[in-house]
């Protein structure tokens, strides 16, 4: 069973190093993708399951999708279109293909092996985690939850468009 | 078959995602890669606080773990927007031509 920590863990860093050396930002978040599916996998060998499941659905649905809508934002214009054409190469998905095939055949393997193999002994389930959340870190959750309504509005007030005032006197030069 | 992973091969990983992580926000000149490096680093810690929580067979760690969710979250979302802004007033992301503030 340790051989599947150790190709995940193997997974998860190539996945990371190539994270910080692409050079086109979409690439990267494709093999960010991966680094976090490779995560979950080894958040579930730890007994965790609750939390590769908000790995999965949180990470690499809901951050990542809103990363690729910003890089979408950024770059319009004619350079998408020839970039369009240079990402469906292969050299391009054939990196974070092979990687998530490995995973697809350690979810295989452990599906298809008939003992529950969870590494550790005792799994913490999401019950507990939701017992304890809500009954001694319910202050805690408050608290998150006041800072994703700050984080709401501030990117709703930063992120609307204004015209760029400048101070009277800079206006003044301007129109002289 | 119920082999336990010593804990000190998960802290490294920790360990290594972690340092992965700062040696991208340090090379990258761009923001949005810097972004990403931040998310590295948060995942790695969250790790550690994971794999601690089941060391210990408590359910504390996967709490801290959604409180990182949520901070990165909205971390997330404020980074964004800002480069959106950014980007909307020098056109650039390269953080060498964003020197306004002479640091």
């Amino acid at each position: 069973m340790d051989i599947i920590f150790y190709i995940t863990a193997f997974v998860t860093l190539v996945s990371t190093l190539m994270v910080i050396t692409r050079h086109n930002p979409v690439h990267a978040l494709l093999y960010l993708v991966i680094s976090l599916l490779s995560l979950s996998v080894i958040f579930f060998l730890l007994g965790a399951p609750f939390a590769a499941m908000l790995e999965i659905i949180i990470y690499a649905g809901a951050i990542m999708v809103l990363f690729i809508f910003v890089i979408m934002l950024l770059n319009l214009g004619k350079e998408t279109e020839i970039q369009e054409k240079e990402w469906l190469r292969p050299k391009v998905w054939i990196g974070p293909a092979i990687l998530s095939v490995i995973l697809f055949a350690e979810l295989f393997y452990l599906i298809s092996s008939p003992t529950t193999s969870y590494l550790i002994e005792q799994t913490v389930d999401a019950k507990t985690v939701a017992i304890s959340l809500f009954r001694p870190y319910l202050i805690g959750v408050e608290l998150a939850a006041m800072l994703l309504m700050a984080g709401v509005v501030g990117a709703a007030h930063i992120g609307q468009h204004k015209k760029t005032t400048l101070h009277r006197f800079l206006q003044e030069e301007e129109t002289r | 078959m119920k082999t336990t992973i010593s804990m000190e091969m998960i802290l490294l990983l920790a360990g290594l995602l972690f340092v992965l992580g700062i040696a991208g926000v340090i090379i990258r000149k761009n923001i949005i890669f810097m972004l990403l490096s931040i998310e590295v680093m948060l995942n790695a810690s969250g790790l550690a606080f994971v794999a601690a929580g089941s060391h210990w067979g408590q359910p504390d760690g996967q709490v801290m773990f959604v409180f990182i969710l949520a901070m990165a979250a909205a971390e997330v979302s404020v980074g964004l927007a800002l480069i959106l802004q950014i980007y909307h007033q020098h056109k650039s992301l390269d953080i060498d031509n964003l020197k306004e503030m002479k640091g």
